[in-house]
Protein backbone atom coordinates (compact mmCIF):
# COMPACT_ATOMS: atom_id res chain seq x y z
CA UNK A 1 0.00 0.00 0.00
CA UNK A 2 2.81 2.53 0.98
CA UNK A 3 4.76 1.57 -2.23
CA UNK A 4 1.86 2.22 -4.26
CA UNK A 5 1.34 5.57 -2.65
CA UNK A 6 4.94 6.33 -2.56
CA UNK A 7 4.85 5.90 -6.87
CA UNK A 8 1.95 7.74 -7.37
CA UNK A 9 2.38 10.87 -8.81
CA UNK A 10 1.50 13.53 -6.61
CA UNK A 11 4.05 11.52 -4.20
CA UNK A 12 6.72 11.97 -6.28
CA UNK A 13 6.37 15.70 -6.90
CA UNK A 14 6.37 16.51 -3.67
CA UNK A 15 9.22 14.55 -2.32
CA UNK A 16 10.69 16.07 -5.58
CA UNK A 17 10.11 19.92 -4.44
CA UNK A 18 10.03 19.64 -1.26
CA UNK A 19 13.73 17.47 -1.52
CA UNK A 20 14.67 20.77 -3.13
CA UNK A 21 13.65 23.35 -1.71
CA UNK A 22 12.31 22.87 1.67
CA UNK A 23 10.36 25.75 3.35
CA UNK A 24 13.56 27.31 4.97
CA UNK A 25 14.94 27.82 1.85
CA UNK A 26 11.67 29.36 0.33
CA UNK A 27 10.88 31.41 3.28
CA UNK A 28 14.39 32.10 4.97
CA UNK A 29 14.84 33.90 8.14
CA UNK A 30 18.44 34.21 8.13
CA UNK A 31 20.88 35.17 5.12
CA UNK A 32 24.50 34.93 4.29
CA UNK A 33 26.29 38.34 6.23
CA UNK A 34 27.80 38.74 2.70
CA UNK A 35 24.29 40.03 1.49
CA UNK A 36 24.73 43.70 2.28
CA UNK A 37 24.47 45.79 -0.29
CA UNK A 38 21.87 48.11 -1.89
CA UNK A 39 22.07 46.48 -4.57
CA UNK A 40 20.39 43.86 -3.44
CA UNK A 41 17.23 46.02 -3.19
CA UNK A 42 16.92 45.99 -6.68
CA UNK A 43 15.40 42.54 -7.25
CA UNK A 44 12.76 42.64 -4.80
CA UNK A 45 11.71 46.44 -6.14
CA UNK A 46 11.76 45.10 -9.80
CA UNK A 47 9.45 42.35 -8.47
CA UNK A 48 7.09 44.89 -6.15
CA UNK A 49 6.79 47.07 -9.59
CA UNK A 50 5.52 44.38 -11.29
CA UNK A 51 2.63 43.65 -8.58
CA UNK A 52 2.07 47.30 -8.93
CA UNK A 53 2.01 47.27 -13.02
CA UNK A 54 -0.30 44.32 -12.46
CA UNK A 55 -3.01 45.72 -10.23
CA UNK A 56 -2.92 49.00 -12.53
CA UNK A 57 -3.06 47.26 -15.68
CA UNK A 58 -5.97 44.72 -14.28
CA UNK A 59 -7.71 47.95 -12.97
CA UNK A 60 -6.99 49.39 -16.43
CA UNK A 61 -9.07 46.62 -18.00
CA UNK A 62 -12.46 46.90 -16.25
CA UNK A 63 -14.00 48.94 -19.05
CA UNK A 64 -12.21 47.96 -22.07
CA UNK A 65 -8.82 49.78 -23.35
CA UNK A 66 -10.16 53.11 -24.38
CA UNK A 67 -11.80 54.31 -21.08
CA UNK A 68 -9.27 56.19 -19.30
CA UNK A 69 -9.07 58.78 -22.29
CA UNK A 70 -12.11 60.36 -20.88
CA UNK A 71 -11.98 59.33 -17.19
CA UNK A 72 -10.16 61.59 -14.71
CA UNK A 73 -10.04 58.16 -12.69
CA UNK A 74 -8.94 56.51 -15.62
CA UNK A 75 -5.98 59.06 -16.92
CA UNK A 76 -4.60 58.66 -13.23
CA UNK A 77 -4.26 55.19 -13.62
CA UNK A 78 -2.74 54.98 -16.72
CA UNK A 79 -0.32 57.41 -15.61
CA UNK A 80 0.19 55.20 -12.51
CA UNK A 81 0.26 51.87 -14.95
CA UNK A 82 3.45 53.96 -16.94
CA UNK A 83 5.27 54.94 -13.97
CA UNK A 84 5.20 51.60 -12.30
CA UNK A 85 6.22 50.33 -15.81
CA UNK A 86 9.57 52.44 -15.16
CA UNK A 87 10.10 51.73 -12.20
CA UNK A 88 9.86 48.13 -12.99
CA UNK A 89 12.44 48.54 -15.45
CA UNK A 90 14.91 51.08 -14.40
CA UNK A 91 14.85 48.65 -11.02
CA UNK A 92 15.28 45.46 -13.22
CA UNK A 93 17.82 46.90 -15.13
CA UNK A 94 19.92 48.26 -11.99
CA UNK A 95 19.64 44.80 -10.81
CA UNK A 96 21.21 42.82 -13.72
CA UNK A 97 24.12 45.19 -14.25
CA UNK A 98 24.25 44.35 -10.36
CA UNK A 99 23.78 40.57 -10.59
CA UNK A 100 26.57 41.00 -14.09
CA UNK A 101 29.07 42.67 -11.53
CA UNK A 102 28.74 39.93 -9.30
CA UNK A 103 29.03 37.02 -11.89
CA UNK A 104 26.00 35.79 -10.64
CA UNK A 105 25.60 32.63 -12.42
CA UNK A 106 28.74 30.80 -10.94
CA UNK A 107 28.54 27.79 -8.23
CA UNK A 108 25.54 26.61 -10.74
CA UNK A 109 23.42 29.51 -11.29
CA UNK A 110 23.49 29.34 -15.03
CA UNK A 111 19.90 28.91 -15.49
CA UNK A 112 19.15 31.71 -12.97
CA UNK A 113 20.95 34.28 -15.05
CA UNK A 114 19.16 32.81 -18.10
CA UNK A 115 15.79 32.83 -16.53
CA UNK A 116 16.29 36.40 -15.35
CA UNK A 117 17.53 37.26 -19.23
CA UNK A 118 14.86 35.86 -20.78
CA UNK A 119 12.40 37.51 -18.52
CA UNK A 120 13.71 40.69 -19.22
CA UNK A 121 13.17 39.96 -22.82
CA UNK A 122 9.87 39.39 -22.01
CA UNK A 123 9.37 42.29 -20.29
CA UNK A 124 10.81 44.56 -22.42
CA UNK A 125 8.23 43.00 -25.52
CA UNK A 126 5.34 43.39 -23.00
CA UNK A 127 5.95 47.03 -22.41
CA UNK A 128 6.28 47.30 -26.40
CA UNK A 129 2.99 45.93 -26.94
CA UNK A 130 1.50 48.35 -24.19
CA UNK A 131 2.81 51.36 -25.69
CA UNK A 132 0.78 50.01 -29.21
CA UNK A 133 -2.28 49.45 -27.36
CA UNK A 134 -2.23 52.79 -26.07
CA UNK A 135 -5.43 54.03 -28.77
CA UNK A 136 -3.87 57.19 -28.99
CA UNK A 137 -1.15 59.16 -31.65
CA UNK A 138 2.17 57.70 -29.23
CA UNK A 139 0.51 53.73 -30.51
CA UNK A 140 0.15 55.15 -34.15
CA UNK A 141 3.54 56.61 -34.58
CA UNK A 142 5.07 53.70 -32.53
CA UNK A 143 3.28 50.37 -34.40
CA UNK A 144 4.26 52.46 -37.67
CA UNK A 145 7.66 52.63 -37.37
CA UNK A 146 8.05 49.72 -35.27
CA UNK A 147 6.80 47.34 -38.41
CA UNK A 148 9.71 48.20 -40.46
CA UNK A 149 12.17 46.00 -37.99
CA UNK A 150 9.80 43.26 -37.03
CA UNK A 151 8.86 42.97 -40.88
CA UNK A 152 12.72 43.05 -42.12
CA UNK A 153 12.99 39.13 -39.70
CA UNK A 154 9.77 37.90 -41.11
CA UNK A 155 7.96 38.13 -37.94
CA UNK A 156 5.64 41.34 -39.11
CA UNK A 157 3.74 38.18 -41.29
CA UNK A 158 2.28 36.88 -37.47
CA UNK A 159 3.18 39.94 -35.13
CA UNK A 160 1.18 42.12 -36.63
CA UNK A 161 1.71 45.48 -34.46
CA UNK A 162 -0.69 47.42 -36.75
CA UNK A 163 -3.44 44.97 -35.37
CA UNK A 164 -4.28 46.53 -31.89
CA UNK A 165 -6.57 43.15 -31.47
CA UNK A 166 -3.63 40.94 -31.66
CA UNK A 167 -1.20 43.16 -29.77
CA UNK A 168 -3.90 43.44 -26.82
CA UNK A 169 -4.18 40.39 -26.34
CA UNK A 170 -0.53 40.06 -26.31
CA UNK A 171 0.01 42.80 -23.92
CA UNK A 172 -2.76 41.70 -21.11
CA UNK A 173 -3.09 37.82 -21.70
CA UNK A 174 -0.13 36.34 -22.91
CA UNK A 175 3.38 38.27 -22.23
CA UNK A 176 2.11 39.02 -18.73
CA UNK A 177 1.50 35.40 -17.99
CA UNK A 178 5.27 34.58 -19.39
CA UNK A 179 6.84 37.36 -17.16
CA UNK A 180 4.97 36.27 -13.86
CA UNK A 181 5.77 32.01 -14.82
CA UNK A 182 9.60 33.31 -15.85
CA UNK A 183 9.84 35.63 -12.83
CA UNK A 184 8.22 32.53 -10.44
CA UNK A 185 10.70 30.40 -12.20
CA UNK A 186 13.92 32.55 -11.56
CA UNK A 187 12.63 33.36 -7.92
CA UNK A 188 12.61 29.42 -7.12
CA UNK A 189 16.03 28.81 -8.60
CA UNK A 190 17.40 32.12 -6.18
CA UNK A 191 15.51 30.42 -3.47
CA UNK A 192 17.17 26.92 -4.16
CA UNK A 193 20.41 27.80 -4.50
CA UNK A 194 20.66 30.79 -2.65
CA UNK A 195 22.92 34.23 -3.22
CA UNK A 196 25.96 33.88 -5.07
CA UNK A 197 29.12 33.90 -2.49
CA UNK A 198 31.84 36.44 -3.42
CA UNK A 199 34.94 35.87 -5.01
CA UNK A 200 37.34 34.69 -3.59
CA UNK A 201 40.61 34.97 -5.33
CA UNK A 202 42.99 32.42 -3.70
CA UNK A 203 40.33 29.26 -4.35
CA UNK A 204 42.08 26.66 -6.25
CA UNK A 205 40.37 23.29 -6.89
CA UNK A 206 36.55 22.80 -6.08
CA UNK A 207 35.11 18.92 -5.06
CA UNK A 208 34.29 17.28 -8.64
CA UNK B 1 37.48 12.25 -4.50
CA UNK B 2 38.77 13.41 -7.38
CA UNK B 3 39.50 16.86 -7.20
CA UNK B 4 39.07 19.52 -10.27
CA UNK B 5 40.72 23.04 -11.03
CA UNK B 6 38.65 25.71 -9.29
CA UNK B 7 37.43 28.39 -11.95
CA UNK B 8 36.50 31.26 -10.80
CA UNK B 9 34.03 32.65 -13.56
CA UNK B 10 32.19 29.49 -13.12
CA UNK B 11 32.62 27.92 -9.32
CA UNK B 12 31.53 29.72 -6.18
CA UNK B 13 33.24 29.58 -3.16
CA UNK B 14 31.74 27.48 -0.41
CA UNK B 15 30.52 29.96 2.34
CA UNK B 16 31.39 29.00 5.57
CA UNK B 17 30.81 32.61 6.97
CA UNK B 18 28.19 34.14 9.82
CA UNK B 19 24.16 34.49 8.80
CA UNK B 20 21.72 37.34 10.12
CA UNK B 21 18.27 38.03 10.46
CA UNK B 22 16.39 38.20 7.42
CA UNK B 23 12.48 38.96 7.18
CA UNK B 24 11.90 38.00 3.49
CA UNK B 25 7.84 38.52 3.89
CA UNK B 26 8.66 42.03 5.50
CA UNK B 27 11.34 43.16 3.20
CA UNK B 28 8.48 42.44 0.31
CA UNK B 29 6.00 44.17 1.66
CA UNK B 30 7.44 47.04 2.40
CA UNK B 31 9.32 46.73 -1.13
CA UNK B 32 5.66 46.91 -2.50
CA UNK B 33 3.83 49.83 -0.05
CA UNK B 34 7.10 51.96 -0.84
CA UNK B 35 6.77 51.44 -4.71
CA UNK B 36 3.05 51.74 -4.49
CA UNK B 37 3.62 55.44 -2.92
CA UNK B 38 6.27 56.31 -5.32
CA UNK B 39 4.40 55.20 -8.27
CA UNK B 40 1.14 57.33 -7.09
CA UNK B 41 3.37 60.07 -6.53
CA UNK B 42 4.99 60.30 -9.57
CA UNK B 43 0.95 59.96 -11.77
CA UNK B 44 -0.16 62.70 -9.54
CA UNK B 45 2.98 65.13 -10.10
CA UNK B 46 3.95 64.19 -13.62
CA UNK B 47 0.73 62.40 -15.04
CA UNK B 48 1.49 60.93 -17.98
CA UNK B 49 0.61 61.88 -22.18
CA UNK B 50 -2.41 61.42 -24.40
CA UNK B 51 -2.46 62.47 -27.75
CA UNK B 52 -5.24 62.21 -29.82
CA UNK B 53 -4.81 59.49 -32.57
CA UNK B 54 -4.54 61.08 -36.25
CA UNK B 55 -7.72 59.78 -38.03
CA UNK B 56 -8.30 60.13 -42.08
CA UNK B 57 -11.02 63.14 -41.55
CA UNK B 58 -8.19 65.18 -38.96
CA UNK B 59 -5.38 64.09 -41.81
CA UNK B 60 -7.57 65.27 -44.66
CA UNK B 61 -9.08 68.50 -42.67
CA UNK B 62 -5.89 69.87 -41.58
CA UNK B 63 -4.08 69.14 -44.83
CA UNK B 64 -6.30 68.45 -47.72
CA UNK B 65 -3.41 68.61 -50.22
CA UNK B 66 -0.91 66.09 -48.75
CA UNK B 67 -4.37 63.92 -48.21
CA UNK B 68 -5.04 64.06 -52.12
CA UNK B 69 -1.44 63.48 -53.14
CA UNK B 70 -1.07 60.60 -50.96
CA UNK B 71 -3.98 59.08 -52.12
CA UNK B 72 -3.38 59.73 -55.32
CA UNK B 73 -0.04 58.16 -55.01
CA UNK B 74 -1.95 54.88 -53.19
CA UNK B 75 -4.52 55.16 -56.91
CA UNK B 76 -1.14 54.80 -58.95
CA UNK B 77 0.99 52.61 -56.78
CA UNK B 78 3.52 55.02 -56.51
CA UNK B 79 3.41 55.11 -52.42
CA UNK B 80 5.76 53.34 -49.90
CA UNK B 81 2.84 50.37 -48.88
CA UNK B 82 2.28 50.09 -52.40
CA UNK B 83 6.18 49.43 -53.00
CA UNK B 84 6.94 47.72 -49.66
CA UNK B 85 7.28 44.43 -50.26
CA UNK B 86 6.43 41.32 -47.72
CA UNK B 87 4.88 41.34 -45.98
CA UNK B 88 2.21 43.37 -47.93
CA UNK B 89 2.58 42.71 -51.66
CA UNK B 90 5.11 41.47 -54.22
CA UNK B 91 6.60 45.34 -55.03
CA UNK B 92 9.80 45.89 -53.63
CA UNK B 93 13.07 44.59 -52.86
CA UNK B 94 13.08 42.91 -49.55
CA UNK B 95 15.45 43.71 -46.91
CA UNK B 96 18.75 41.21 -46.86
CA UNK B 97 21.97 40.44 -45.34
CA UNK B 98 23.93 38.51 -48.39
CA UNK B 99 21.69 35.83 -48.72
CA UNK B 100 19.88 36.09 -45.85
CA UNK B 101 16.32 37.65 -46.44
CA UNK B 102 13.59 35.98 -44.38
CA UNK B 103 11.24 38.77 -44.84
CA UNK B 104 11.24 36.99 -48.76
CA UNK B 105 10.89 33.55 -46.99
CA UNK B 106 8.16 34.56 -45.33
CA UNK B 107 6.60 36.21 -48.17
CA UNK B 108 2.85 37.80 -48.46
CA UNK B 109 0.75 37.17 -45.37
CA UNK B 110 -1.09 39.87 -45.13
CA UNK B 111 -2.31 41.33 -48.38
CA UNK B 112 -2.25 45.27 -48.94
CA UNK B 113 -3.19 46.65 -53.00
CA UNK B 114 -3.26 50.05 -52.32
CA UNK B 115 -5.48 51.23 -55.56
CA UNK B 116 -8.01 48.24 -54.66
CA UNK B 117 -7.86 48.89 -50.65
CA UNK B 118 -7.35 52.14 -50.22
CA UNK B 119 -8.97 53.81 -53.43
CA UNK B 120 -11.16 51.52 -55.44
CA UNK B 121 -12.91 49.51 -53.27
CA UNK B 122 -13.98 52.30 -50.48
CA UNK B 123 -15.48 54.52 -53.22
CA UNK B 124 -17.55 51.68 -54.62
CA UNK B 125 -19.06 51.23 -51.35
CA UNK B 126 -20.25 54.30 -51.72
CA UNK B 127 -24.10 54.95 -52.77
CA UNK B 128 -24.50 55.68 -56.06
CA UNK B 129 -23.76 58.79 -57.87
CA UNK B 130 -23.46 59.51 -61.01
CA UNK B 131 -20.29 60.94 -62.01
CA UNK B 132 -18.20 58.82 -59.32
CA UNK B 133 -20.03 55.49 -60.83
CA UNK B 134 -18.38 56.57 -64.38
CA UNK B 135 -15.16 57.87 -62.58
CA UNK B 136 -14.78 54.28 -61.53
CA UNK B 137 -16.30 52.31 -64.29
CA UNK B 138 -13.86 54.02 -66.49
CA UNK B 139 -11.36 53.67 -64.12
CA UNK B 140 -12.40 49.72 -63.63
CA UNK B 141 -12.83 48.99 -67.54
CA UNK B 142 -9.64 50.49 -68.84
CA UNK B 143 -6.25 48.09 -70.01
CA UNK B 144 -3.78 48.72 -67.05
CA UNK B 145 -1.61 50.33 -70.03
CA UNK B 146 -4.36 53.31 -70.41
CA UNK B 147 -4.02 53.48 -66.44
CA UNK B 148 -0.46 53.74 -66.48
CA UNK B 149 -0.54 56.38 -68.43
CA UNK B 150 -2.99 57.97 -66.73
CA UNK B 151 -1.23 57.43 -63.24
CA UNK B 152 2.12 58.93 -64.83
CA UNK B 153 -0.02 62.14 -66.23
CA UNK B 154 -1.16 62.37 -62.24
CA UNK B 155 2.18 61.79 -60.90
CA UNK B 156 3.60 64.98 -63.58
CA UNK B 157 1.00 67.03 -62.19
CA UNK B 158 0.89 66.17 -58.50
CA UNK B 159 3.41 68.41 -56.91
CA UNK B 160 1.07 70.98 -58.24
CA UNK B 161 -2.03 69.69 -56.42
CA UNK B 162 -4.14 72.54 -55.16
CA UNK B 163 -7.31 72.38 -52.99
CA UNK B 164 -9.99 75.37 -52.51
CA UNK B 165 -13.80 75.49 -52.12
CA UNK B 166 -13.58 71.91 -50.94
CA UNK B 167 -12.43 70.86 -54.72
CA UNK B 168 -9.30 69.17 -55.37
CA UNK B 169 -7.62 70.71 -58.25
CA UNK B 170 -5.39 68.38 -60.57
CA UNK B 171 -3.44 70.60 -63.65
CA UNK B 172 -3.59 67.95 -66.15
CA UNK B 173 -6.57 66.57 -68.78
CA UNK B 174 -4.61 63.51 -69.15
CA UNK B 175 -5.37 61.62 -65.83
CA UNK B 176 -8.46 60.06 -67.27
CA UNK B 177 -11.02 59.67 -64.38
CA UNK B 178 -8.04 60.12 -61.73
CA UNK B 179 -9.32 63.74 -60.83
CA UNK B 180 -12.84 62.55 -59.81
CA UNK B 181 -11.75 59.60 -57.73
CA UNK B 182 -9.64 61.81 -55.80
CA UNK B 183 -12.12 64.67 -55.25
CA UNK B 184 -14.27 61.50 -54.02
CA UNK B 185 -11.69 60.46 -51.91
CA UNK B 186 -11.06 63.26 -50.46
CA UNK B 187 -14.56 64.26 -49.28
CA UNK B 188 -15.47 60.67 -47.95
CA UNK B 189 -12.17 61.55 -46.03
CA UNK B 190 -13.07 64.64 -44.57
CA UNK B 191 -16.54 63.07 -43.67
CA UNK B 192 -14.94 60.40 -41.48
CA UNK B 193 -16.50 57.91 -44.23
CA UNK B 194 -12.98 56.66 -45.54
CA UNK B 195 -11.84 55.87 -42.15
CA UNK B 196 -14.87 53.47 -41.59
CA UNK B 197 -14.58 51.93 -44.79
CA UNK B 198 -10.99 51.35 -44.54
CA UNK B 199 -11.71 50.09 -40.46
CA UNK B 200 -14.67 47.62 -41.51
CA UNK B 201 -13.26 46.10 -44.60
CA UNK B 202 -12.96 42.69 -42.43
CA UNK B 203 -16.63 42.54 -41.31
CA UNK B 204 -18.91 44.52 -38.66
CA UNK B 205 -16.47 43.34 -35.80
CA UNK B 206 -12.95 44.71 -36.16
CA UNK B 207 -10.10 45.13 -33.51
CA UNK B 208 -6.76 45.16 -36.66
CA UNK B 209 -6.12 48.98 -37.85
CA UNK B 210 -3.65 47.55 -40.55
CA UNK B 211 -5.12 49.48 -43.49
CA UNK B 212 -5.95 53.14 -41.98
CA UNK B 213 -2.25 53.05 -40.57
CA UNK B 214 -0.83 52.10 -43.42
CA UNK B 215 -2.30 54.91 -45.54
CA UNK B 216 -1.80 57.61 -42.61
CA UNK B 217 2.01 56.39 -42.55
CA UNK B 218 1.88 56.94 -46.31
CA UNK B 219 1.24 60.90 -46.24
CA UNK B 220 3.62 63.72 -44.99
CA UNK B 221 1.04 65.17 -42.19
CA UNK B 222 1.77 62.49 -40.16
CA UNK B 223 5.01 62.11 -39.78
CA UNK B 224 5.11 65.97 -39.58
CA UNK B 225 3.41 65.49 -36.45
CA UNK B 226 5.77 63.12 -34.68
CA UNK B 227 8.89 65.53 -36.17
CA UNK B 228 7.36 67.98 -33.69
CA UNK B 229 7.05 66.20 -30.94
CA UNK B 230 11.00 64.47 -31.26
CA UNK B 231 9.69 61.00 -32.69
CA UNK B 232 11.60 60.24 -35.66
CA UNK B 233 13.99 57.30 -36.45
CA UNK B 234 16.62 60.36 -36.04
CA UNK B 235 15.70 61.64 -33.12
CA UNK B 236 15.66 58.28 -31.17
CA UNK B 237 12.85 57.23 -32.89
CA UNK B 238 10.30 55.32 -30.56
CA UNK B 239 12.14 55.06 -27.62
CA UNK B 240 10.87 58.76 -27.31
CA UNK B 241 7.44 59.55 -25.86
CA UNK B 242 4.79 62.67 -27.04
CA UNK B 243 6.54 65.34 -24.85
CA UNK B 244 8.52 65.21 -22.21
CA UNK B 245 7.97 61.80 -20.61
CA UNK B 246 11.03 58.59 -20.81
CA UNK B 247 9.30 56.76 -22.91
CA UNK B 248 10.55 53.23 -23.56
CA UNK B 249 14.38 54.78 -22.43
CA UNK B 250 15.38 50.12 -21.97
CA UNK B 251 15.10 50.28 -25.99
CA UNK B 252 18.17 52.83 -26.03
CA UNK B 253 20.48 50.33 -27.80
CA UNK B 254 18.28 49.27 -30.38
CA UNK B 255 17.76 52.97 -31.05
CA UNK B 256 20.93 53.28 -31.03
CA UNK B 257 22.03 51.48 -33.93
CA UNK B 258 19.76 53.53 -36.61
CA UNK B 259 21.98 57.04 -35.28
CA UNK B 260 25.17 55.14 -36.75
CA UNK B 261 26.33 54.09 -40.60
CA UNK B 262 26.63 51.72 -41.60
CA UNK B 263 22.79 50.87 -40.46
CA UNK B 264 21.74 54.57 -40.94
CA UNK B 265 22.18 54.28 -44.80
CA UNK B 266 22.36 50.62 -45.43
CA UNK B 267 18.34 50.22 -47.65
CA UNK B 268 18.84 46.79 -45.29
CA UNK B 269 19.02 48.73 -41.78
CA UNK B 270 15.94 47.54 -39.95
CA UNK B 271 17.64 44.19 -40.61
CA UNK B 272 20.99 45.32 -40.33
CA UNK B 273 19.70 46.37 -36.45
CA UNK B 274 17.48 43.73 -35.78
CA UNK B 275 20.42 41.42 -36.46
CA UNK B 276 22.76 42.98 -34.51
CA UNK B 277 20.29 43.02 -31.55
CA UNK B 278 19.69 38.97 -31.85
CA UNK B 279 23.40 38.42 -31.75
CA UNK B 280 24.07 40.84 -28.60
CA UNK B 281 20.55 39.30 -27.07
CA UNK B 282 22.39 35.81 -27.49
CA UNK B 283 25.28 37.20 -26.02
CA UNK B 284 23.53 38.39 -23.02
CA UNK B 285 21.89 35.59 -21.96
CA UNK B 286 24.14 32.88 -22.76
CA UNK B 287 26.37 34.73 -20.81
CA UNK B 288 27.43 32.57 -18.07
CA UNK B 289 28.90 29.78 -21.10
CA UNK B 290 30.68 32.19 -22.93
CA UNK B 291 34.57 32.06 -22.10
CA UNK B 292 36.59 35.35 -21.54
CA UNK B 293 32.72 37.72 -21.07
CA UNK B 294 32.45 35.53 -18.62
CA UNK B 295 35.28 36.99 -16.57
CA UNK B 296 34.90 40.63 -17.19
CA UNK B 297 33.24 40.97 -14.05
CA UNK B 298 36.10 39.24 -11.99
CA UNK B 299 38.48 41.44 -14.05
CA UNK B 300 36.41 45.17 -13.88
CA UNK B 301 36.50 44.30 -9.73
CA UNK B 302 33.20 46.42 -9.29
CA UNK B 303 32.23 43.21 -6.63
CA UNK B 304 34.67 44.55 -4.45
CA UNK B 305 32.50 47.72 -3.74
CA UNK B 306 29.45 45.39 -3.53
CA UNK B 307 30.65 43.52 -0.93
CA UNK B 308 33.09 45.88 0.08
CA UNK B 309 32.19 45.31 4.54
CA UNK B 310 32.52 41.48 3.63
CA UNK B 311 36.36 42.10 2.30
CA UNK B 312 36.66 45.08 4.86
CA UNK B 313 35.75 41.74 7.46
CA UNK B 314 38.48 39.52 5.75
Amino acid sequence: MSTDIERQWTSRIRHSVVDKLPPDKLLPDTQPAYVASWIYVFGVTTMAALAVVIATGCILALDGPQWWHSSTLGHYINSMHLWSVEIFFFAMVVHLWGKFSMAAWRGGRSMTWVTGAVTFLASILAGFTGYVSQTNFDSQWIATQAKDGINSTGGGAFFNVLNLGQMLMWHIVLLPIAAVVLTGLHVVMVRIRGVVPPFEDTKTEVAA
Amino acid sequence: MTKKAFRPDVDAPEYKGAYVPYDIIKEGAIAVLVVFILTAALALVFSSPDEKAVTIKTWSNADAVDFAQTAGDELAGTSAVANYGAPYNNNGTSQHWGFLSPEKWVGVRIKIDTTKDFVIDPLSAQPAQPALTAALNEWNSASSATQTTWDNAFNKAEPNLTFSNGQVRIPTKAAGPIPVLLNYETQMARSGALDQALVTQSGFYTTNYTKPLLFISDGTYFAGLADKQHLTGSQWGMMNETGQYPGQAWLWLYTFWYQVHPYSTSASGDFLVWGTMMILTALMILLPFIPGLRSIPRRLKIYRIIWREHYAAE
